[in-house]
């Protein structure tokens, strides 16, 4: 298995496994904001869907700027996490879903998170997606490694999760 | 953790306390318990081991060093790095106020006057599955409250050395559940000591008694020949006796142990009486069926009787016989094993070298005919694999040098940076830093006259003032042109050689000032020889002598080594030029045949696999390396898979390379960093880099596969990463020489 296949195999991986995600948001001001959430990532890995109230301040922000970082990782509050535990950052624009795509991201959805059903169908929540555009995946405490999804990669868009 | 088991007499050991005192424990407190004589003992249990680890943090600190990267992915040399890190852990931390005060009582009660042997016990080892004989320390012959106990954080420590990992891995023991207990022994200095294999590791029907006069170190390090006795298992006769004229053996010093000679009776090679034989193999006949297996007997003879050192079971298993058990224990080098070493070097073979190279340089090549010359080709190619394969056997071992003196160093000096030894090595005079002089000294002259940099420019070196002309000549003479790699070649014309344009570009900076030495080496010097006993520093001089040795050399041999292949280079280039010119058919059949045998163009370094190329979806943002010279630099990559790739160097990038040669190191004075694939604090890049006083990542995997020339790179020396950022598309185009 070469580079490319092993890390996407384990973004892949991560993201199945772990079923809360940190979503970091910025308000209009630039003031930030961190919360966590339950997710689903699309098959190709090109989406991240999560839910929210249309009256939280995530959806605020969101609705303030679009762009939007998510952090998933497998720690496990132990001190061996420092070398054993993987991170992934995704990067990219969220968007409210509807009509079909809702409907198809909601039944993945629900298949992760059966116990969410009625949290996600409520009228009042909001389906969003993240259109990811670069992960970052950090392991053995300091490895960082980039991947593009499904594009040729944009120097321009490499933004640093560590920096 | 209670406080009682902490330290026990073997009395107190059962059976089945392998998880508490180890296999070497227990099988002493099972023969103390059955009446066979055994060395006063106690037992520092793995309860204290792990009570010291857990309360320093030490667990952690030693796993987070050994998975900075795959294990795998590591060469012995970063092995050897993480061991020395780890065993400074161990020596530089205090031991827990409960443990020290149980120690230093019993040690007062038993040990206050007494000489002592302190032996690993790990419960992994000495199973009848693996036998880690040699793998963990064992030291003989420590006096004194404060030396044994820093003898028992040294045993504690030989749990983590490079021998000890690379051995664990192999049998895929886990490293998490790794151990360690420590016997601390009296010291039984019989007349003759030695082994005894219940049954042969040769032949399954006989035992094998093997003796030498003294100390068993002489027998177990390999340093006395030992007489031998082959029995029959069954019957116990003595079907054969092999004597040993020794004239030597080893005995106790002050601390430690030495090699002495022997008086006239024990040269005769007649060391021990049938009666004594009869004796041995009694006892280990008893041993064996005690515990139920084929034994491994240590033992000494005094005043008739029979002390029994250790018993452990002889490893039969299939996978035990074909373990590397003996090429890891070849990776330790005794100081007098690496001082017959370094006279052969230093006396013979560099001496050797140079005359070989000198006459193969005066040698006229015109003169010969085409038979003659593709046979000379032979010849010099010959010469080169000749030196190669002593570079291999003889140089390469005599790099351990350094590494002893670095463990020594780190001993008794117990710095916070395990690594400050090289700052006693690093004031060694080095062909590569004497040829990078001379280059910064063309540069000056022609930094100071800009008509000779135009001269230069323009490849007008007729119009070059005599005296310059001179000097480049002299620098050729002595290191060639510095286009293919290799120290001594001539490949190409003066103009458009690498050695002139780097001469250009070192001089289009301003001067540069000579090498900062920020420490006082003598005084570093005279603090390590100092940390000894007075009757020991003329050793510790030795050692510091040796170990500087071993540093010049591991510089000086590739440059030595590429004049030789200097040379066959240019016999297969006269070849070459007397091929293209045409001539009889079967003279050229001749020449070509021998020029096959030395391509001249170098390889370029192999593609360690995919290469990402600049479209990937895959980039490397942050890499993971060793820490090989602090300090943080930031600059565009300068990628060198291939000796031409270095002529494009300019001043500020960073090199990053496959493995860092001496006959490449001429770009270093312009490099802003120096990264590395290959691993190691005291590899070339390293040395170099910290002599430029540069920051040094090496043993990065991944550094030629995601990196291009061009990329934007930051190289954090302290903590031993690159960060590397995407070349600009412009940048990109601009970086094809790769």
């Amino acid at each position: 298995m070469d580079a490319h296949e092993t890390v996407r195999r384990d973004i892949a991986q991560l993201l199945s496994e772990q079923r809360l995600a940190t979503l970091s948001t910025c308000n209009a001001q630039g003031h930030p904001y961190a919360s966590l959430v339950a997710f689903d990532v699309t098959p190709d890995l090109a989406g991240i869907v999560f839910a929210t109230s249309r009256a939280t301040r995530k959806f605020a922000n969101l609705t303030d700027n679009n762009h939007a970082a998510m952090l998933v990782e497998n720690s496990r509050n132990q001190k061996s996490d420092i070398y054993e535990a993987m991170a992934v950052t995704a990067l990219g624009v969220v968007s409210e879903l509807s009509g079909t795509s809702q409907e198809t991201a909601v039944a993945h959805y629900i298949r992760k998170h059966p116990h969410l059903t009625k949290f996600i169908q409520a009228p009042s929540t909001a389906v969003l997606q993240m259109a990811v555009d670069v992960f970052y995946l950090v392991n053995r405490f300091q490895k960082v490694m980039e991947y593009h999804v499904g594009r040729k990669a944009d120097p321009a868009a490499g933004r640093d999760p560590a920096g | 953790m209670s406080g009682e088991k902490l330290i026990l007499p073997l009395a107190a050991i059962r059976p089945d306390d392998i998880d508490l005192a180890g296999g070497k424990g227990c099988a002493l407190a099972r023969l103390e318990r059955e009446g066979i004589r055994v060395p006063f003992t106690i037992v520092v249990t793995t309860g204290a081991y792990q009570l010291f680890v857990d309360t320093h943090g030490l667990q952690e600190r030693i796993f987070l060093e050994l998975n900075r990267k795959a294990f795998a992915d590591m060469r012995w040399e970063e092995i050897w790095d993480a061991a020395l890190r780890i065993r400074n852990l161990f020596l530089t931390h205090p031991l827990p106020p409960a443990l020290d005060h149980q120690l230093q009582d019993s040690l007062d009660r038993r040990f206050a006057d007494r000489a002592a042997v302190i032996r690993s016990s790990a419960p992994q080892e000495d199973s009848a599955a693996a036998s880690f004989a040699g793998i963990h320390e064992s030291y003989v012959n420590v006096r004194g409250r404060a030396r044994i106990v820093d003898h028992v954080r040294r045993v504690w420590a030989s749990l983590w050395s490079d021998a000890a990992l690379l051995y664990r891995q192999e049998l895929g023991l886990r490293p998490e559940s790794s151990s360690m207990a420590v016997l601390i022994q009296e010291l039984v200095v019989g007349a003759y000591s030695g082994v005894m294999f219940t049954v042969s590791p040769m032949q399954e029907g006989q035992s094998v008694i093997e003796a030498v006069p003294g100390l068993n170190q002489g027998l177990v390090d390999g340093l006395v020949m030992p007489a031998r006795w082959i029995l029959d298992r069954e019957t116990q006769a003595v079907v054969s006796h092999t004597p040993s004229a020794q004239s030597q053996a080893v005995f106790p010093a002050d601390q430690g142990v030495r090699m002495a000679s022997l008086a006239e009776p024990a040269r005769q090679g007649d060391t021990l009486s049938t009666r004594e034989i009869e004796l041995i193999a009694e006892q280990g006949r008893r041993i064996e069926s005690l515990f139920g297996a084929p034994q491994d007997v240590e033992w000494t003879l005094l005043d008739g009787q029979i002390t029994v050192l250790q018993a452990r079971p002889v490893t039969t298993t299939a996978a035990a016989k074909s373990d590397k058990r003996g090429w890891y224990l070849s990776l330790r080098r005794s100081f007098e094993n690496l001082q017959q070493l370094r006279l052969r070097i230093e006396d013979e073979l560099i001496p050797a070298m140079i005359r070989e190279a000198d006459e193969l340089a005066s040698a006229d090549l015109d003169i010969l005919d085409d038979e003659a010359l593709a046979a000379e080709v032979r010849r010099r190619v010959d010469c080169n694999q000749h030196w190669s394969n002593i570079y291999w056997t003889d140089f390469i071992p005599y790099a351990h040098g350094a590494r002893l003196f670095g463990q020594v160093y780190n001993d008794v000096v117990k710095p916070d940076n395990p690594y400050a030894f090289a700052d006693l090595l690093a004031d060694t005079p080095m062909e590569s830093l004497a040829r990078n002089r001379q280059l910064e000294e063309l540069a000056g002259i022609v930094r100071a006259a800009p008509a000779v940099a135009d001269n230069l420019r323009l490849g007008r070196l007729e119009h070059l003032p005599s005296s310059f002309r001179a000097a480049l000549d002299a620098f050729v003479a002595q290191y060639g042109t510095l286009s293919s790699g290799v120290t001594g070649d001539r490949e190409g014309g003066l103009a458009d050689s690498t050695l002139v344009r780097l001469v250009i570009t070192l001089a289009e900076r301003s001067p540069q000032p000579p090498i900062r030495k920020t420490v006082d080496h003598e005084a570093l010097a005279r603090e390590f020889v100092e940390s000894f006993p007075a009757e020991e520093r003329d050793w510790a001089w030795s050692l510091l002598d040796l170990a500087r040795s071993s540093y010049r050399l591991r510089d000086d041999d590739n440059i030595y080594l590429g004049r030789i292949e200097a040379q066959a280079r240019r016999a297969a280039q006269a070849a070459a030029a007397r091929l293209a010119g045409g001539g009889p058919e079967k003279a050229g059949a001749a020449l070509q045949e021998a020029l096959a045998l030395m391509p001249l163009e170098k390889a370029a370094s192999p593609d360690p696999g995919l290469t990402i190329s600049p479209e990937s979806s895959l980039r490397a943002r942050q890499l993971v390396g060793q820490p090989a010279g602090p300090g943080m630099a930031r600059g565009r990559a300068r990628v060198v898979r291939s000796p031409g790739d270095l002529k494009a160097f300019q001043s500020e990038e960073i090199l990053v390379c496959d493995a860092v040669d001496p006959n490449m190191t001429f770009v270093v004075p312009l490099a802003a960093g120096v990264v590395e694939r290959r691993g190691g604090m005291l590899i070339h890049g390293a040395i170099i880099a910290r002599e430029y006083g540069l920051p040094c990542v090496t043993g990065v995997p991944e550094v030629m596969q995601f990196v291009r020339t061009g990329d934007l790179m930051t190289v954090d020396g302290y903590l031993g990463i690159v960060i590397v950022s995407p070349s600009s598309p412009g940048a990109d185009s601009a970086s094809t020489s790769a």
